[in-house]
């Protein structure tokens, strides 16, 4: 197909009025990546993710997602396309049941989705699918609950259980763990390690012990420029990392 | 695995329940379209308008109930379809009365397009702006075009045929009674399958997070226009009813205040559910016809009064509530 690398983000630039959000980015993943993107606030990681998305145009640079370059298709063919985010807030469908979400999801990715006769619940090869899916991530009892019934923990791995049955080639998880009770995380994380091992993904997070035992990889935004790229064990040591940290947290230690 | 062991059981379940669920409110609708025929032979005029307009609400159901599209404009669909049948049995001689259902049916999902694609341009409050001003349109375009529509005297001279070259439509009305009740049952098993379909599941989704629907590589504008047309369909099937039984077309079934009307019959049975569409519209149009026959002058109040209190307590419509409570009482019981 292509030897280059399976996503790729050059130049990247976007302005709001003459504040540059997002300056000059590029990176790249290679499938099996597990990369963490992590940053002060207001360092540019959420518009970040909405201009690699497709939810913001840039101002100058490109998106390449499997040697094609997607940076002027919409948002909806970039998650045909395999570049598939979740989101930091849960946007789910708080009157269907967790059966029904991932069903909906599989019969999409299939292209099965407009099908207007026909229940999903007579679709063994969907049927086998969710539930296959739900049993991965413990969300199989909860199965026939509607979501707005179910915890918010549990509504988190329900994101996940989403963009695992569209099959991505590229995961964007936007703080998976973002207002899940700390002791819940440890949940999340363990679906993060049930994700396809060619899975190229990458995380955004505040919680650092999620993010240094789930990622190999990390890179540091600050002021809307990538500052460090490298190995989680580098980072901490790293000085202008600390530094941009401590413009932000009273306590760099806290924030590493 | 004992789960999933268990698990297709109930999948299998829920599947029967809903068919069970289905074959009672068909077999609902046709004992009350039976009983309404011996109980009000004089009346059946009203009964298959109600049939008529019912096919409109539910056909506002489709986008509003299913998929969150504000529109008061929605009489267009059925206008179209009672002017299209109504022309077509006027001026071109199609007389057959199935005939002149299709022909309603087609220029009703045409009307769907067209207005669907002005509408889905906007959101929110300019969504229901745009809506508005599609029915004006359509009702100016039909009084300008008077040598066709007969303008504000009406589209007169429709004369349909026998139906199936058998049963006369009769000064009684019990012909096009039935057939209406005949639509009315066919188009609901329809939309059954459809709302229970991965299309109508997906037009849940639209309705509850647009943003999640192209997330998952879906196209929410695509979504939105196939509901367009199949609701025109659905309304123009009524408006042609409405031209069949009547036998005249006028400006008013391309109306604003008949749009206003059919969504506030929808709100008044519940949204988002086809049988709220039906109670809805039995309801207003019966408590209409009984209030204004009782006091002329203050009918209008009465209906006022009647709204305000279900929209007071019970927000979710008659049979939104109905069911609600139903629903909790089985919870209880399990």
């Amino acid at each position: 197909m292509n030897d280059g690398p399976l996503f790729e983000v050059k130049n990247l630039q976007k302005n709001f009025g003459g504040l540059s959000v997002t300056d000059n980015v590029s990176l790249s993943l290679v499938p099996g990546d597990r990369l963490a993107l992590i940053g002060p606030n207001g360092a540019g990681k959420t518009t970040f993710v909405n201009l690699v998305t497709g939810n913001l145009a840039p101002n100058s640079g490109s998106v390449h997602l499997a040697g094609q370059d997607v940076t002027r298709s919409s948002a909806m063919q970039r998650v045909r396309l395999g570049l598939v985010r979740s989101f930091q807030v849960t946007r789910l469908f708080y009157d269907m049941t967790p059966e029904e979400h991932v069903a909906l999801a599989v019969l999409q990715r299939e292209g099965r989705s407009g099908r207007m006769i026909g229940q999903f619940r007579s679709m063994p090869t969907v049927m086998d699918e969710a539930r296959e899916i739900l049993h991965l991530l413990g969300l199989l009892e909860l199965s026939q609950f509607k979501v707005r019934e179910i915890a918010y923990g549990q509504q988190r791995l329900l994101e996940i259980a989403l963009a695992m049955a569209l099959r991505p080639k590229v995961l964007l998880l936007d703080e998976p763990a973002a207002g899940v009770p700390q002791s819940e995380t440890a949940r999340i994380e363990h679906a993060l390690d049930k994700l396809p091992a060619d899975l190229a993904v990458m995380m955004i997070e505040h919680d650092m012990d999620l993010v240094f035992r789930f990622a190999k990889r990390v890179i540091v935004l600050a002021a809307g420029t990538v500052i460090f790229d490298g190995s989680p064990q580098d980072v901490t040591q790293d000085a202008r990392v600390r530094e941009a940290y401590l413009g932000s947290y009273a306590n760099a230690s806290s924030a590493a | 695995m004992a789960v999933t062991m268990h698990d297709p059981m109930t999948a299998d379940k829920t599947r029967r329940r809903t068919i069970t669920g289905s074959l009672i409110g068909i077999a609902a609708i046709i004992i009350v379209g039976v009983i309404g025929y011996f109980l009000f032979p004089n009346n059946l005029a009203l009964l298959t308008r109600i049939i008529a307009i019912a096919l409109l609400v539910l056909s506002i159901d489709l986008v509003t109930g299913y998929c969150g599209v504000a529109t008061l404009g929605h009489a267009a669909l059925f206008g179209a379809g009672a002017y299209a049948a109504g022309i077509a049995a006027a001026h071109y001689g199609i007389t057959d009365p199935v005939l002149m259902t299709l022909i309603g049916a087609l220029a009703g999902a045409l009307a769907g397009l067209v207005s669907g694609l002005i509408i889905l341009r906007a959101h929110g409050l300019p969504q229901l702006v745009l809506s508005i001003a599609v029915i004006h349109l359509f009702h100016e375009a039909a009084n300008k075009a008077s040598s066709w529509t007969g303008g504000s005297d009406g589209l007169s001279g429709i004369a349909p045929d026998a139906l199936l070259g058998l049963f006369e439509f009769d000064l009684w009305g019990r012909t096009a009674y039935v057939y209406g009740l005949f639509l009315l049952v066919v188009v609901v098993i329809l939309l059954q399958v459809l709302v229970r379909s991965p299309f109508g599941m997906l037009a849940r989704g639209v309705r509850e997070d647009p943003l999640r629907i192209s997330a998952m590589g879906a196209s929410v504008k695509s979504v939105l226009i196939r509901m367009y047309v199949i609701s025109g369909v659905v309304a123009g099937i009524g408006g042609a009813l409405n031209a069949i039984s009547t036998q005249v077309v006028g400006l008013d079934s391309l109306s604003f205040t008949l749009s206003a009307e059919a969504l506030v019959m929808l709100v008044l049975g519940g949204t988002g559910s086809l049988y709220g569409a039906l109670v809805g519209t039995v309801t207003f149009l019966w408590f209409e016809d009984v209030v204004s026959a009782a006091n002329p002058f203050h009918w209008l109040t009465m209906v006022g009064a009647l709204l305000i209190a279900v929209v007071l307590f019970a927000p979710k419509g008659l049979y939104g509530t109905a069911a609600h409570l139903l629903g909790r009482i089985g919870g209880e019981r399990r």
